[in-house]
């Protein structure tokens, strides 16, 4: 009897726990692994919106290699990237031990300085694209009236200047994403440790650059993975503010892709161009996971 | 105290200048009457005449408030699916366990590492064959796909933090596997829930390229969606109105935050720590 009533209890055990885990393994498994094995397959094909496709095997990427558009993406995609993660780490970290001070007002301070990543990306875009309109944008107005200069700045007609607001944007928009990274992992170095350095007589600098920092070394490479993983597939931004232009110059592959796959029609070449952020992605999805297991 | 000046003030405002500027410049516009926002005569960092214009014309002689309510119902939709459907596969891994338990935590969270911009595309497709383009409600099951993985781990570190003798103590009073979950877990998770609850709901009220690429009939959009391609004509940009709606799109996100800034905070840093 007990018996019996022992491997009844096994049984529902060994069936409860997967069949809890099926409802959001059915909503990832239906519009998100099969997408995304779908759209690698799209990228091998010639469909267009409302044509479907055959196997041209990799006739999209040869095509692709010889765009200069393409390969002007795969430029900026890469500056994009490493120019702004770099500058949001510095400015994230230097805000995130700012605010890991005592001072009045701290609280309200950290609460809103975080608020850039809150709001919607696409609401905030919008404020942006206003401060760069080449007629009233008020950095042009001040600087002309303080006689620095005497014409409009074209912030957003001339490539490398619309670049460079784009990455503005950008470093605004992530700066506080490590800020909030960071002020977890300095709160969570105990207080001991930093005490036994002042006793030594350590200034601050060296205490940050021996103690600190070397702490926060696995939660750096998480965060600098993870903000590499969005700015890399960022689109809200760049469509929002640029749409990739001037001429072509400041798409990212998102963008491309969207304007290839979703305005020109051409859903397999813009498939293409979305797969080829994929290994890239894979490495550093790699690199992120391997940083988690090592931390916790 | 010269130093700290240097060391702290000083960097302070710079990163209050650069970070809050633009709202600053959201909620200046808004107001601002349209002969003062193209005169290079006015000084542009005050308001002389505030109206009210911009945001009147938003609410009545646009869709805004319909694209309010559709962001609102999908946000809220796509939030509690989420949530709830995360919380089952959390438990189910953590407290219950089973084979490949681990394996499976590793894989949902893998989607998170996904993009939208990877998958619009594929997506699309899909959604023409299932009739689902350019319906609202077809966003609340595409939204999961981000929302999912971001709660489960999220979950999956709460459910971790909660004693496993609570849920002995009442298995050997003779409560069942359910009564257990759903009567003693369940309230147990709550602040877990909350968190996680804030967080979908303000993805959700983010996400831009899946609406984008999805809704196309102007009552069926977006708040963002809706005001980047309604509003946005051509070389007239309608600046007040543009301006007026972001600031009116960003309250609901901004008081759900100021309420939980500081689960908002921990939420963050539990989702990278794992």
């Amino acid at each position: 009897m007990a018996a019996g009533r022992l491997s009844l209890a096994d049984f529902r055990g060994a069936w409860f726990g997967p069949t809890l885990v099926v409802p959001a393994a059915a909503l990832l498994g239906l519009l998100l692994a099969y997408p995304l094995g779908l759209g690698v397959w799209l990228g091998f094909e010639d469909a267009k919106i409302g044509a479907p496709g055959t196997f041209i095997g990799i006739e999209n990427f040869r095509y692709l290699l010889d765009d200069p558009v393409f390969r002007l993406t795969a430029i900026n995609t890469a500056l994009y990237t490493i120019v702004t993660v770099i500058l949001k780490l510095g400015l994230g970290l230097a805000l995130a031990l700012l605010l890991n001070q005592r001072f009045a007002g701290v609280r309200f301070w950290r609460s809103v300085l975080l608020l850039p990543y809150v709001v919607p990306t696409v609401l905030s875009a919008f404020a942006w694209w206003w401060i760069f309109d080449p007629q009233f944008s008020f950095i042009s107005w001040a600087l002309v009236r303080l006689g620095v200069l005497s014409h409009n700045i074209n912030f957003l007609g001339d490539a490398w200047l619309a670049r460079m607001s784009l990455m503005i944007a950008n470093i605004w928009r992530g700066t506080p994403f490590f800020t909030i990274g960071y002020l977890a992992g300095l709160q969570s170095i105990p207080n001991d440790v930093y005490e036994a350095a002042q006793i030594d007589g350590a200034r601050a600098v060296r205490i940050f650059r021996e103690i600190t920092w070397p702490l926060l070394t696995p939660l750096t490479v998480i965060l600098t993975t993870f903000s590499a993983i969005f700015t890399f597939t960022d689109f809200q931004l760049v469509w929002t503010i640029t749409r990739g232009g001037p001429a072509n110059a400041t798409h990212l592959f998102v963008t491309l892709a969207y304007q290839r796959a979703i305005a020109g029609g051409a859903m397999s070449e813009g498939a293409a161009i979305a797969g080829v952020t994929l290994p890239a992605l894979a490495v550093l999805a790699f690199a992120a996971m391997r940083a988690i297991r090592e931390r916790t | 105290m010269r130093s700290r000046v240097a060391s702290m003030w000083l960097p302070l405002l710079f990163f209050v200048v650069f970070l809050l500027f633009p709202f600053y410049w959201m909620v200046l516009t808004a107001v601002r009457p349209n002969e003062e926002l193209v005169s290079t005569a006015v000084n542009p960092f005050v308001v002389h005449h505030p109206t009210l214009a911009h945001i009147q014309y938003l609410l009545n002689g646009t869709s805004f408030p319909r694209w309010f309510w559709n962001t609102m119902g999908i946000a809220t939709g796509a939030s509690v699916l989420s949530v709830a459907t995360s919380w089952l596969a959390a438990y189910g891994i953590v407290r219950v366990g089973f084979p490949g338990a681990a394996a499976a935590g590793l894989a949902i969270y893998l989607g998170y590492l996904v993009p939208p911009a990877i998958l619009f595309i594929p997506l699309a497709d899909i959604l023409l064959r299932l009739g689902w383009f350019d319906r609202p409600a077809a966003l609340v099951p595409v939204y999961t796909t981000f929302l999912i993985p971001f709660c489960t781990w999220l979950l999956m570190g709460y459910l971790k933090s909660i004693p496993r003798e609570i849920e002995e103590a009442a298995m050997v009073d003779g409560a069942g596997r359910l009564r257990v979950m759903l009567g003693i877990v369940l309230p147990l998770s709550g602040p877990g829930l909350i968190s996680a609850f804030i967080f979908s709901f303000t993805l959700s009220w983010n996400e831009y390229l899946y609406a984008l690429v999805f809704m196309s009939a102007p009552e069926h959009k977006t708040v963002p969606v809706g005001l980047a391609t309604e509003l946005v004509r051509g070389d007239i940009y309608q600046w007040g109105p543009l301006m007026a709606g972001a600031v009116l799109g960003c309250i609901p996100v901004v008081v759900l935050y100021f309420l939980f800034v500081d689960r908002y905070v921990q939420g963050m840093s539990g989702a990278l720590k794992g």
